[in-house]
């Protein structure tokens, strides 16, 4: 008889880039200067995409609308490591994902807008259509990881989702089953600390959230979330092990939601404002520009030449968007089943002569 | 050709399809190496190998999940959820994703997903094991819903709908697995989803049903002039056949296991109302199961309409 540890584990955490814009030099990932000064580009794009979303929010052009400001280098470090030939299985707030793999932007604001177009992939790209059941696409990205093993391609899966997401039964049922199988899918947790007003500690009890990884006999590691390189670099080992055969990977990015959580929320009801300022510290896009600086790749001449290329950029999205035609009354049959039904038709037929719809 | 039950004809069926297609691929909760509970999958594991014949966790959703995004990469994966009662824990992918992939990505991505699953009564097992929810699913547009009622359906059918680009909710009724033969062909077999077919020609009444009341409906009908229509796709479902019938019966009756109470009788009924009222002389009459939770085994017979039943709302119907 014996009571003894069988078993014992760490949890790790990566940073690399600090608050004041220094970086451990043993730790920097394989970038070049172009890299880097691209990384801030798509960051600083992200937010002001995500700003002007909330303008036309409150201007009545654009729906509810789930701003992604903090977790800009969550979502931008780790699809730079993504290839165009991985598939993308995103929740809903991943701008800064859709930003860095080049998804268009006026179909981004076509989609918040309420018009299902938005959510056509280009063809190079490989992305699942926008979750909004938390955490149900888990699974997916396993299965589709599954499948391309199968076939041999030599590709992985991305997953994203947020804190609320990992205490939903698919969190468990998928990354159990992605482990059994030693799917090639990489599991990027967005902890932003808060599911609308439900706190990260009122989440699980869990210290982390890494360390659910333990359980599924998978890596998993914390990152400093509004850090870019950390992000970057974590999900970057991850890919390669995946597609590598080395199985699947959890990263928890710790960041912060800076907004409320959507356009319909109020998160001055439930937190402390106190904790919001102390993570505007933290700004990731601040620490870039001061490391970018530091290296000289970066100056406020560039600063306000950048923004302003930006500002005519998300101009001509936002009138392309609002140019586009409105869809038709045929689209919301159109894709239930391969074909439609004869009871469909009639349907259709009956909503045009009640509606007197032309366009129909 | 063979004369063979239910079971080996749907074991028949999925071991064409693994060898047609690469890209059918099983999975499921003791579906490899054990051969599935009820024996449906036997000698396939060891035929194509544990990457084509998954044996998975104990776990629905994920099962159901995974299949989805095999299914989005192109694959056309048929899982099996053990007993109807179980997809329970898996109906959010079912509803909300199976079902809409199509429409939420625009006709870009399909779900050639098959779940295979047992339901229904008749065979005393543990609690939810015997459930026919299958007018829920109904309710659910961009799933089919498949039920075969005897073996040479049940190949046809299920060799369909591993070949539709939708999803497929495809119920087999235990009850039937193996309790009725009959000859079923190697190769394809002329089915179409969305048809339903004339099971026995009749003249003076319409009685519909599908799935395990099929057999005893064949039985109710046998003695009357009675038109029986096997369904087949409960959704999309074959109104016209229906409607064609009735309106040269001029009486309806509709028959299933699951709770009458919003059950599919209903929209057959309604349909029926809608469009060929003018035709019926009698009051449509469903038999169905109550409106209860299935029971126990002890007292499932009080639950599950029996062939005397039916012959009695025929009598009864016959009498206008």
């Amino acid at each position: 008889m014996s009571k003894k540890i069988i078993a014992s584990f760490t949890v790790s955490r990566l940073e690399i880039l600090d608050e004041q814009g220094r970086t451990d030099a043993e730790l920097m990932p394989d970038l070049t200067d172009d890299d880097l000064v691209r990384l801030y580009e798509l960051m600083l794009l992200t937010r002001q995409f995500d700003q002007r979303a909330l303008h036309l929010q409150r201007e009545g052009r654009l729906g509810t609308y789930p701003s992604v400001l903090g977790q800009e280098a969550s979502q931008v470090g780790s699809a730079y490591a993504l290839q165009n030939s991985d598939w993308l299985f995103p929740a809903f707030r991943e701008l800064g994902v859709f930003v860095t793999l080049g998804y268009p932007l006026a179909e981004i604001y076509q989609y918040w807008n309420g018009d299902e177009r938005g959510l056509l992939c280009p063809e190079q790209l490989n992305i699942f259509p926008i979750c909004i059941a938390v955490g149900t696409h888990i699974p997916h990205a396993v299965g589709a990881a599954m499948a391309a093993r199968y076939r041999g391609d030599p590709i992985a899966t991305a997953c994203y989702f947020g804190d609320g997401g990992t205490s939903k039964g698919d969190f468990h049922e998928g990354l159990n089953m992605a482990g059994v199988f030693q799917a090639p899918v990489v599991f990027i947790i967005q902890n932003n600390q808060w599911a609308i007003s439900i706190s990260r500690n009122h989440q699980t009890a869990a210290e982390t959230l890494a360390q659910k990884a333990i359980a599924y006999g998978i890596p998993g590691i914390q990152v400093d979330g509004n850090d870019v390189l950390a992000v970057y670099q974590a999900t970057r080992e991850a890919l390669q092990r995946a597609r590598s055969g080395g199985g699947p990977s959890l990263i928890e990015c710790e960041t912060y939601r800076m907004a409320d959580h959507t356009t319909a929320d109020d998160a001055a009801r439930y937190r402390d404002p106190e904790e919001v300022q102390r993570w505007q510290r933290r700004d990731p896009l601040l620490r870039m520009r001061r490391f970018l600086a530091d290296r000289g790749l970066w100056d406020d001449a560039r600063q306000q030449q950048l923004e302003t290329e930006i500002d005519a950029r998300l101009d001509r999205a936002v009138a392309r968007e609002e140019a586009t035609p409105p869809a038709r009354a045929r689209d919301i049959f159109a894709y239930t089943w391969t074909e439609m039904t004869p009871r469909q038709k009639r349907q259709l037929q009956q909503l045009r002569d009640l509606r007197e719809l032309d366009h129909g | 050709m063979a004369e063979m039950n239910m079971v080996q004809a749907i074991n028949l069926a999925l071991r064409e399809e693994l060898e047609r297609d690469p890209d059918v691929v099983l999975l499921g909760e003791d579906v490899g190496r054990d051969g599935g509970v009820f024996r449906l999958t036997e000698g396939l594991y060891e035929a194509f190998g544990e990457e084509r014949v998954i044996d998975t966790p104990l776990s629905e959703s994920a099962i159901i999940g995974v299949a989805i995004g095999m299914a989005a990469y192109g694959l056309k994966p048929v899982a099996e959820i053990q007993f109807l009662g179980f997809t329970y824990g898996a109906i959010e992918q079912l509803f909300s994703h199976a079902a809409r992939l199509r429409s939420r990505s625009r006709g870009q991505l399909h779900c050639p997903l098959v779940v295979r699953t047992p339901y229904g009564g008749g065979v005393k097992a543990p609690e939810l094991h015997e459930e026919s929810s299958e007018a829920m699913f109904c309710h659910m547009p961009g799933l089919k819903v498949v039920v075969p009622g005897s073996p040479w359906y049940a190949k046809a059918l299920l060799q369909a709908s591993i070949r539709t680009p939708d999803p497929v909710l495809f119920l087999e009724p235990t009850r039937l697995y193996r309790l009725l033969r009959e000859d079923v062909p190697a190769g394809d077999l002329p089915v179409e989803l969305g048809k339903a077919r004339i099971a026995r020609p009749g003249d003076s009444v319409t009685v519909v049903a599908w799935g395990s009341m099929l057999e005893k409906s064949l039985r109710a009908a046998a003695g009357f002039d009675a038109e029986v229509i096997d369904l087949m796709t409960l959704n999309p479902f074959d109104a016209e056949t229906i409607l064609a019938s009735v309106r040269r019966t001029g009486r309806l009756v509709v028959v299933h296991e699951a709770a009458q109470t919003g059950g599919f009788g209903a929209e057959i009924a309604a349909t029926v109302a809608e469009d060929a009222i003018l035709s019926l002389k009698a009051p449509i009459r469903r038999v169905t199961g109550c409106d209860v939770i299935p029971p126990l085994p002890l007292l499932e017979d009080y639950n599950v309409p029996t062939a005397k039943q039916i012959a009695g709302a025929i009598a009864e119907v016959l009498a206008f």
